[in-house]
Parts: structure tokens; C-alpha cells; sequence
């Protein structure tokens, strides 16, 4: 009987880091939403507050779907 | 296809009726926590998770080449050990769904197989280290991987988001989770039903309608992604309540960060090659979920019974397969009556599932009936008296387990039941 520790390691690792990123990331483009609606009905009309908000919002997003679309790489393939 | 013979031709339909129980049995794991938290509802919820298992099982090709993963000696295994092997995993998938438990489906097949190849073939049939590595240590690795990531995420979340409108920001986790919930289906659809297309062409070579190493017929994929779509589409509402609303309360935020966790270690226990299996990452996710919120509680008799589940899916589901397997040893007749019992068996577990009936309009409220507390009460005599009527064989092979044979703590349970039966079988 041989237990792999290595890969059952690796398997938590991997679950721990990308989980945690991938929340953390998430959840600032939340935040990062609704800082920029905050700002928008602050200074009527969309001030220049909101603009690096909701970019940083977008790129936490898009970083989020690249990691679904290579979970799904990874059931395909 | 001309030459399948009737025994065969049982054997794939038990098998396709295993697939269906492991689709109801296993919806809970992606959508849980999507229906407790709101962000689908139920039906939708059930819908979609449908559809992903339908098309994961198209999805991949890589079709499992054994059905327990080395955990017994395939060679010269038989038709009807695979028979039998279904029927002690079909019996025990139906009970704990009847009890609401999440166990694991596959643990739950390996464990019928074990009991009938024992039956079949005796004791060196069985590989006991794989056992251990296959089905012992990550049973109790799972829900510690998800667990722990799930619980960390969700302290994480709350910090961040700790100063905007909840309000506001619900909406976003929601949608995040209805992702990480199609991740699980899809994933779940490419591992189950793949394993189901295994057993059946497995079956189809053994009974030699299909050369060895060959593919799986059209007929075999299509219908093994539809017998796992209806069964999840059907949805399996006392495990998905229990998951959803019985272990921990869920907020969105928490609902998100155990929906990702609990994809993110099955993404990554598939394909570094520890595989967990999905409803011990997933139940362990939501209690993670759970513990990370401050004042969150966890309900641990819940939880307790769900690792008592787990710990007894291979015993048991083996000593319904090994009886099966002594069934249909006797001949054709044999077959006929384990098919008769199965067909019996699973009659009885559904009426009594009526009495007392979950579904997609109460799955989340917060009292069935007299539901919570009932477990343990008057209308749930019903569940006490199955637990009384089905435990004991285990739990008293449990006893005498230390007692036993030089093998494996966990063959031994099998071992000690099945040991009178023996003689008459060697």
C-alpha cells in the first residue's frame, strides 16, 4: 500500500490557494461595483471616481471567468 | 446487439437505474447551496444541473476502463457480480436518500462490488491498500481539503466586503455561485456518467457482444447521460435539504465561497490524480462555509449522522451486494428473485419516502411538517424504524470486526458477516 501524499498535498494546496483567490478576487469586483454606484449617485452623472472602480471591477471579473473557462478546458480535455 | 442475452440485458438496465439514483442522489452536491441561498430557484435550479450532467456526458471520451479503479481483480469477473454489485449499490443509494444523507455514490458501487466479488471469488479478489487509498483516507481527506478552503474563503469574503450594502452586493454573489454550481454539474456529469458507460460496456465485453477495448456504443452514451439527467431533473429534495438548509445556515457569501471550493478541489483532485469523491468535498464545503462566518454554526448531530453514513456506504452497500451475489449464483432463478427483491426493496423505500414527502415547493422551508426535530419524533418513526430495520447487520459486524481476519480494517466488517455464508459458497 502506497499513499500519495504528494498529490493529496498538491490537491489541497492548489484547492486552498485557487479558492481563496478566486473569492477574494470576486469579491473585490463586487465591491468594486458598488463603490462605483456609490460614487455615480454621489456626484450625479458619473464622476471620475467611478471610472477606476468599475475598471478594477471588470478585471477582477475577467479574471474570474478565465479561471471558469480553464475549469471547463479542464473537463473537456 | 443481437446477441444480448436476458441476464445482460437486466444488468444494463440495473445499470442505468444506478445511474439515475446516483443523478438524484447527487444533485444536492451542485445545487444545495444555490436553493438555500436563493440565488435559483428550486425547479430552475435542478433544470440546469440537468442539462450540464446531459452534456458532460458527452463531453469526454475517456470512458473508465475498470469500474473500481483496482480496488478488486476484474479478470474474470462475472455478469451477474456486476449485478449484484448494482443491487447492493442501488439499495443503499435509495436509503440514505430515503434518510436524506449525502454519501458518496461511487463509494457506494465500490462497496456492492467488494461484497459480490468476495461472494464470487473470494477474499483475494479484493485489493485492501486500494481500498484504503482509494475510499478510507480520502473520505476523510475531503471534506478537510473543502472544507478548510471554503471556511478561510468565506472569512475572507466578509472582510473585504465588509463595508457595502448587503443589498448590493447579493446579487453579485449569486451569480458567482450559479457559475461555481454549473462547474460541479458539468464535472459531475463527464466523472458519473462516464462510469455508468464503463459498467455497461464492461458488461457488453464480459457477456461478449463487444470486443475488449472497445468504445462504448452511441446508444450506451446516450443513454447513460439521460438515465443521469432524469434522475437529477427528478432531484433528489431530502438530500438537497439537508445539505442546502440541515448541516449550517447559508448567507449568499457563503453560499459562493463552498460552491467554489468545492469545484476548485474537484477540478484539482481529477486532474492531480487524488480523486475525492464529490459529496464528501461537497458536504464539506458547506460546513467550512459554515464555521468561516463568525457566530456560524455548524449542526454537528446532522453532521454526525452524515459521517456515520459515510463510514457505512461500504460495508453495507458490500453486504447487499454479497447477498445479492449468493442470489444469483443459484442460477437463473437467483437472478430472477435479487431482481424481484431489488424491484421490492426500492418500492418500500419509495412509499415510505411518501409519508413524509420533500419536494421542490418545501425544500427550503424551514419546518416539513414537524420535520427538524420529527427526525428523531413521532412521524419520523418511519426513518427510526428503517434505521432499525437496515443498521444492525453492520453496526453488529462492526462489533465483532476487531474480533476478525487479517485484512483491512474496513474489509473486515464485510468479512465477519460474510463468513457464515462462505462455506456453502467455497
Amino acid at each position: 500500500m502506497k499513499i500519495d501524499w504528494a498529490a493529496l498535498g498538491s490537491v489541497f494546496g492548489v484547492s486552498l490557494v485557487v479558492t481563496v483567490a478566486l473569492v477574494g478576487l470576486f469579491t473585490l469586483g463586487i465591491v468594486g461595483l458598488s463603490k462605483q454606484e456609490q460614487a455615480r449617485t454621489a456626484t450625479a452623472g458619473g464622476g471620475t471616481g467611478a471610472l477606476p472602480a468599475r475598471l478594477g471591477a471588470y478585471a477582477c471579473f475577467a479574471l474570474c471567468a478565465a479561471a471558469v473557462s480553464y475549469g471547463i478546458y479542464l473537463i473537456v480535455v | 446487439m443481437e446477441n444480448i442475452t436476458l441476464l445482460l440485458g437486466i444488468v444494463i438496465v440495473t445499470a442505468l437505474v444506478f445511474d439515475f439514483t446516483n443523478g438524484f442522489h447527487d444533485t444536492a452536491n451542485a445545487m444545495a447551496t444555490t436553493i438555500s441561498t436563493g440565488a435559483l430557484k428550486p425547479k430552475t435550479a435542478v433544470a440546469m444541473s440537468a442539462v450540464l450532467n446531459l452534456v458532460g456526458a458527452f463531453l469526454s471520451v475517456e470512458v473508465a476502463k475498470t469500474i473500481s479503479g483496482g480496488i478488486i481483480n476484474e479478470d474474470g469477473l462475472k455478469t451477474e457480480v456486476i449485478f449484484a454489485a448494482l443491487v447492493g449499490a442501488i439499495l443503499w443509494n435509495l436509503l440514505t436518500w430515503l434518510l436524506g444523507l449525502p454519501s458518496s455514490s461511487s463509494h457506494a458501487l465500490f462497496g456492492g462490488l467488494i461484497g459480490a466479488a468476495v461472494m464470487s471469488m473470494g477474499w483475494s479478489s479484493v485489493n485492501g491498500g486500494t481500498v484504503v487509498t482509494k475510499v478510507l483516507l480520502p473520505a476523510v481527506a475531503a471534506p478537510l481539503v473543502a472544507g478548510i478552503a471554503a471556511s478561510l474563503a468565506t472569512r475572507l469574503t466578509y472582510r473585504i466586503s465588509s463595508r457595502t450594502d448587503e443589498k448590493a452586493t447579493s446579487k453579485g454573489y449569486r451569480a458567482g455561485q450559479i457559475a461555481s454550481a454549473g462547474l460541479v454539474s458539468l464535472a459531475h456529469g463527464t466523472n458519473d456518467a462516464q462510469k455508468t458507460m464503463g459498467i455497461i460496456t464492461l458488461a457488453l465485453i464480459t457477456g461478449g457482444v463487444l470486443n475488449p477495448g472497445a468504445n462504448p456504443p452511441l446508444w450506451v452514451i446516450v443513454s447513460a447521460g439521460v438515465a443521469i439527467a432524469l434522475g437529477t431533473y427528478l432531484g433528489g429534495w431530502r438530500i438537497i435539504r439537508t445539505m442546502g438548509k440541515g448541516l449550517t445556515e447559508l448567507a449568499p457569501q457563503q453560499g459562493f465561497a463552498a460552491q467554489t471550493s468545492a469545484a476548485t478541489a474537484i477540478l484539482a483532485s481529477s486532474h492531480i490524480g487524488f480523486s475525492l469523491s464529490t459529496t464528501q468535498v461537497c458536504s464539506g464545503a458547506v460546513m467550512g462555509a459554515g464555521l468561516g462566518r463568525k457566530g456560524g454554526v455548524v449542526r454537528w448531530s446532522t453532521a454526525t449522522r452524515m459521517f456515520v453514513a459515510w463510514g457505512l456506504t461500504l460495508p453495507a452497500a458490500g453486504l447487499v451486494g454479497a447477498g445479492a451475489e449468493l442470489l444469483t449464483k443459484q442460477g437463473d432463478w437467483g437472478v430472477a428473485v435479487t431482481a424481484a427483491l431489488l424491484i421490492g426493496g426500492s418500492a418500500v423505500i419509495w412509499s415510505l419516502s411518501r409519508r413524509q414527502p420533500v419536494d421542490h415547493t418545501n425544500v427550503t422551508a424551514d419546518e416539513i411538517g414537524a420535520t427538524g426535530a420529527a427526525r428523531d419524533g413521532e412521524p419520523a418513526g418511519v426513518v427510526t424504524t428503517a434505521i432499525a430495520a437496515v443498521t444492525p447487520p453492520p453496526a453488529g459486524a462492526l462489533a465483532t470486526a476487531s474480533v476478525g481476519a487479517p485484512e483491512p480494517p474496513m474489509s473486515e466488517n464485510t468479512a465477519s458477516v460474510a463468513d457464515p455464508a462462505r462455506p456453502a459458497t467455497v
